[in-house]
C-alpha cells in the first residue's frame, strides 16, 4: 500500500479547538524525573473496586513489589514505584475532589528492585491465556483517562466476537503530548504492545489510529508495521477523535449501538500508553509503576513531558517544570476538555494522569450565562448527534423525563458543546447532573 | 532550584470540564451580524440619501433605549443586556424595514413593539418565538399603513426614465410612488388578467429594470432594495458561521420554483420568478430575518423545512393575498411552527437503534 496516499479518516460532528497548546511540548523529549523522598500511591485510582493493601507501616518494599492486591474482577494490582519503607496508609487529596487512601512510600534513594515476572520472549507463539494473566499481574489499566482495568476489556463475554483491535493514539485533547512523544520515541514498544494485544484477542492486524498532527509519530510507527503485523491509520485532527465510539466509527465505519460497549461492534480499543506498558510487562517483566505526563500550561516556566512515578504529587511535577510565572487559576489533571480541576497541588498522579495542566487566572473565570440563543453550534459539534442546548434547557426546568427521552444518557461529556457555546452555558455540568439523577432513579426502579 | 516560584494553590478555581472555550460570545455574534448589515446600510444611504442613515441611527437609538428602559424597570442588568448588542441589531433590522420618508413618531412605536412585545415579554433574548423586528414591522404595517407605505423614489428613479415608469408612479407627483410589487399586486385585480400581462408584466420583466432591482435602484424599504448588498451580507454571514446557509438558499429557491410554476401555467396571474426574487423584501427577509438563530430551527433538516415553508407562504401571499408583500407574514407564520419542526427534525443519536429493530436484534 502506498503509505502517503492513505485516506485520512474521521467521524461526524466534533470540533476544532483553536490554539491547541500542543506546540508547547510536542518537540520536547520525555525526561525522567529525579527521585523524590516520598510518594503517595493512590489506591482508588482505577475504575471499579480499589485494591486491598498488602503492606503495612514500616514494611520494607523493593521497587516493583506488589503493595495492593486487586479486589475482584474489576480491580487492578498496584506496585511500589521505588524501593523504600512504607510510611503508612494515609489519606491524601484525591484527583476526584474527595480525600483518597494512598500508600505512602518513603524512598530509600536506591530505586532498586528486580523485575517480579518472568520475561516472555516467545509471546508470538505462547498461549494467550499466559499473556492475559500477565496483564492482570502487572496491574494494567486504561491510561487514556478512564483507567478501566485492561483485562476486563480482554475478556469478551461468550458469544461476542472481537474482530478489530484499535490502539488509540489520537490524543485529541489540546495541550497533551504524552502519547505523541511515546509513539515517536518508543514506536517499537507501542507496536509490540499492539501485537501482543492482538495475540490475546486473536485479532489479526491491529490498527493504531493517530491524528495527522503527529506526522513524526506516524512515520516512526510505520517502520514497524510489517515487523509486528500492525497498520497505522492516519486520522483527521478533530476533537473528540480519541473517544472510543468516534474512533471506531472513523476507522471501521461501524456505530456502537446506543448504550453499548465497543465489544458490541466487535471492537476493542486500547490506549497506546497501555500497549507500551504491556510490552514492558511481557518483555521486561515489570509492572506499571510509572507513566509519561505532560506538565504544561502557559504559566509553567518550562513545560515538558516527564516520566513520573505513580504517586508523584502535582507540586513536585510543577517543580520539575521550573515552577510557574504567575499563580495559576486552575490545576487540571488530564486535558482541558475532559480533565478534572483540582483544588490542591498535593494531589498525586495516578495511572491515568496524562497531563498536569495549569491555566492562568484569566481562563479560570466562571461565566454567567444569560440564555440560549439557539445558535445550534452545540448541535453541530456534538459527536453523539445529541441536541445539548435543548437537553440543558429541559434540565434547567427540572424536566429530567424530557432529557431522558432525548437521549441524555448517550452523552459522554466530551465538552464539545460547552466549548463552542457563545453564551458559556454550563451544558456539560447540567447533563452530568441529569445523568447522575437519572442513574439513581433507574437503580431505584431496578430494585 | 531555590529561586523557582511554586504555586500555592490559593487561587485554584474548581469547575466542571471543559476548561476551554472559543472566544465567541453573544456580543461577537450580534456584532458579526451587524457587520454583515453594513453593505445594506451603505446601499440604502446611497439610494435614498442621507435621511436613510438618520432613520437607521434614530431607530437603533429607540430600540436600545426601549431595551434599557425595560431592563431598568424590571431590575435586569441594564449594561449587560444592552451590551450584547441584540437590541442594536433589532434596531438596524427594523430600520431597514421602514421607508425612508417614515414619520419620526413611527420608530419609537416600532421599538416598543419590537423590544417589549416582540422580545422582553417572553423573557428576553433567546425566549422570543417571533423575530422582534418583524413583529414590529407587521404591527406598524397594520396599525399605520399610510406611514409605512409612504414610498419615495430612489436615486436613479428620479433622474432617469425607464420603461413602465409612468405606470409605476404618478408622474406628476415626484415625492411618492408605488413599489413594483405593489403595482403588480394590484394590476391583475384592476385590469383583468390578460390585459395585466400584456400591459405591465412585460415591463417589469425588462432586463434593464431587473438590473436596477439587483443593484437596488427602486422604491421600497430602506434595506430591501439592494439585492447586491444583501448578497454581500449573506457571504459575510456564512463566512463567519453566523447563519445556517441553507435558509436563504431554500427560501429564495422555493419562491423561484413556486412562482415559476404559477407563471408558466397562469402567465396572467404573476410575472416571472426573476421579478419575484429581485423585488420586495425577499432577500432582506431570507438573509437576515428568517436566519435569526433564536426563531429558526436548530438542525439543518429543520432549517430546510422552515425555509421552504417560508418560500411557499411568501409566494402564496404575493400572488393571491391581499397584501402585495408576504415575506414578513410568511416568516412569522413559520416562526410559530419552529418548535414543531425542531421536534420532527431532531437528530437521531449516534448508534441509536429504533425500538422495534432493537427487539429484533435481541432475538
Amino acid at each position: 500500500m502506498n503509505k502517503s496516499s492513505r485516506s485520512v479518516m474521521t467521524f461526524s460532528g466534533g470540533i476544532h479547538p483553536v490554539g491547541d497548546g500542543k506546540d508547547l511540548t510536542n518537540k520536547l523529549a520525555v525526561r525522567t524525573a529525579p527521585l523524590l523522598e516520598r510518594y503517595f500511591v493512590l489506591l482508588a485510582e482505577n475504575s471499579g473496586k480499589p485494591p486491598v493493601p498488602v503492606v503495612k507501616k514500616g514494611d520494607k518494599v523493593s521497587k516493583y513489589q506488589l503493595i495492593a492486591q486487586a479486589d475482584g474482577f474489576v480491580s487492578a494490582n498496584l506496585h511500589a514505584p521505588t524501593s523504600g519503607v512504607v510510611g503508612g496508609i494515609v489519606e491524601v487529596p484525591g484527583p476526584m475532589g474527595i480525600p483518597s487512601q494512598a500508600v505512602e512510600i518513603l524512598a530509600d534513594g536506591e530505586d532498586r528492585g528486580d523485575p517480579p515476572f518472568e520475561p516472555i520472549y516467545n509471546w508470538e507463539n505462547i498461549d494467550p491465556e499466559i499473556l492475559k494473566k500477565r496483564v492482570i499481574e502487572a496491574g494494567l489499566v486504561g491510561m487514556g483517562g478512564a483507567s478501566f482495568p485492561t483485562h476486563v476489556k480482554l475478556a469478551p463475554p461468550p458469544g461476542k466476537k472481537i474482530d478489530t483491535l484499535i490502539l488509540n493514539g489520537a490524543e485529541c485533547e489540546p495541550y497533551l503530548t504524552a502519547d505523541h512523544r511515546l509513539m515517536f520515541e518508543k514506536p517499537e514498544k507501542v507496536a509490540r504492545g499492539a501485537a501482543i494485544f492482538g495475540r490475546i484477542l486473536g485479532v489479526r492486524r491491529p490498527c493504531i489510529g493517530v491524528e495527522i498532527n503527529k506526522g513524526d509519530a506516524i512515520e516512526a510507527l510505520e517502520k514497524f508495521e510489517d515487523r509486528y503485523g500492525i497498520s497505522v491509520v492516519p486520522l483527521q485532527v478533530r476533537y473528540p477523535q480519541g473517544s472510543e465510539k468516534q474512533l471506531i466509527s472513523a476507522i471501521t465505519k461501524r456505530a456502537v449501538r446506543s448504550g453499548g460497549l465497543p465489544m458490541d461492534a466487535g471492537c476493542v480499543v486500547q490506549n497506546v500508553g497501555t500497549a507500551a506498558a504491556l510490552s514492558d510487562a511481557v518483555i521486561k517483566g515489570i509492572p506499571l509503576v510509572e507513566r509519561i505526563v505532560t506538565v504544561t500550561g502557559d504559566v509553567v516556566v518550562s513545560p515538558g513531558n516527564w516520566k513520573l512515578k505513580l504517586g508523584t504529587p502535582a507540586i513536585e511535577a510543577v517543580k520539575f517544570a521550573g515552577g510557574v510565572t504567575e499563580e495559576p487559576g486552575k490545576l487540571i489533571f488530564g486535558g482541558p476538555m475532559m480533565g478534572f480541576a483540582q483544588k490542591s497541588f498535593d494531589v498525586p498522579i495516578a495511572k491515568n494522569t496524562s497531563g498536569i495542566l495549569l491555566l492562568p487566572t484569566r481562563l479560570a473565570v466562571n461565566y454567567e450565562a444569560s440564555g440560549c440563543i439557539r445558535c445550534g453550534r452545540c448541535v453541530q459539534g456534538c459527536p453523539m448527534h445529541l441536541m445539548p442546548c435543548l437537553l440543558s434547557t429541559a434540565i434547567e426546568a427540572d424536566r429530567m423525563d424530557l432529557a431522558y427521552q432525548n437521549h441524555v444518557m448517550d452523552c459522554m461529556e466530551c465538552g464539545s458543546c460547552a466549548y463552542v457555546c457563545p453564551d458559556h452555558r454550563p451544558l456539560v455540568q447540567n447533563i452530568r447532573r441529569a445523568k447522575a439523577e437519572l442513574r439513581k432513579e433507574l437503580a431505584n426502579k431496578g430494585k | 532550584m531555590e529561586n523557582i516560584k511554586l504555586p500555592t494553590g490559593k487561587k485554584l478555581v474548581l469547575s466542571s470540564s471543559p476548561h476551554l472555550s472559543t472566544g465567541a460570545n453573544l456580543r461577537t455574534i450580534m456584532g458579526g451580524v451587524l457587520l454583515a448589515l453594513l453593505p445594506a446600510v451603505a446601499a440604502s444611504t446611497w439610494f435614498f440619501g442621507f435621511r436613510a442613515l438618520l432613520v437607521i441611527v434614530y431607530t437603533v437609538f429607540c430600540c436600545v433605549a426601549a431595551e434599557a428602559l425595560w431592563c431598568w424597570a424590571v431590575g435586569k442588568a441594564v449594561w449587560r443586556t444592552v451590551g450584547d448588542l441584540s437590541a442594536a441589531l433589532t434596531g438596524v433590522l427594523l430600520a431597514l424595514c421602514l421607508p425612508v420618508s417614515v414619520p419620526l413618531y413611527v420608530p419609537p412605536i416600532g421599538a416598543i413593539l419590537a423590544i417589549w412585545l416582540g422580545k422582553q415579554v417572553y423573557g428576553g433574548l433567546g425566549n422570543n418565538p417571533f423575530n422582534p423586528a418583524l413583529v414590529a414591522r407587521v404591527g406598524l404595517l397594520i396599525a399605520l399603513p399610510a406611514a409605512m407605505t409612504l414610498w419615495t423614489p430612489s436615486r436613479g428613479m428620479v433622474v432617469s426614465d425607464y420603461p413602465g415608469r409612468t405606470e409605476f408612479f404618478n408622474g406628476a407627483d415626484a415625492v411618492t410612488c408605488a413599489t413594483p410589487l405593489g403595482v403588480v399586486g394590484t394590476t391583475p385585480k384592476v385590469m383583468g388578467k390578460d390585459q395585466a400581462a400584456a400591459n405591465n408584466f412585460h415591463k417589469v420583466e425588462d432586463r434593464e429594470f431587473l438590473k436596477r432591482c439587483f443593484w437596488g435602484d427602486r422604491a421600497g424599504c430602506l434595506g430591501e432594495t439592494s439585492v447586491f448588498a444583501l448578497l454581500l451580507g449573506y457571504v459575510i454571514l456564512v463566512a463567519l458561521n453566523l447563519i445556517n446557509w441553507r435558509v436563504p438558499l431554500f427560501f429564495i429557491g422555493s419562491v423561484a420554483i413556486f412562482t415559476g410554476i404559477v407563471h408558466y401555467f397562469l402567465p396572467g396571474v404573476t410575472p416571472s420568478p426573476l421579478f419575484h426574487i429581485l423585488n420586495g423584501g425577499l432577500f432582506l427577509g431570507a438573509v437576515f430575518m428568517a436566519t435569526d438563530m433564536v426563531t429558526s430551527p436548530i438542525t439543518g433538516a429543520g432549517c430546510v423545512v422552515f425555509a421552504v415553508g417560508c418560500g411557499v407562504m411568501t409566494s402564496v401571499i404575493r400572488i393571491w393575498g391581499n397584501y402585495p408583500e408576504g415575506v414578513s407574514f410568511a416568516i412569522l407564520f413559520m416562526n410559530a411552527l419552529v418548535p414543531l419542526i425542531d421536534r420532527w427534525c431532531g437528530h437521531r443519536p449516534f448508534g441509536y437503534v429504533p425500538k422495534r429493530r432493537k427487539e429484533e436484534s435481541a432475538e
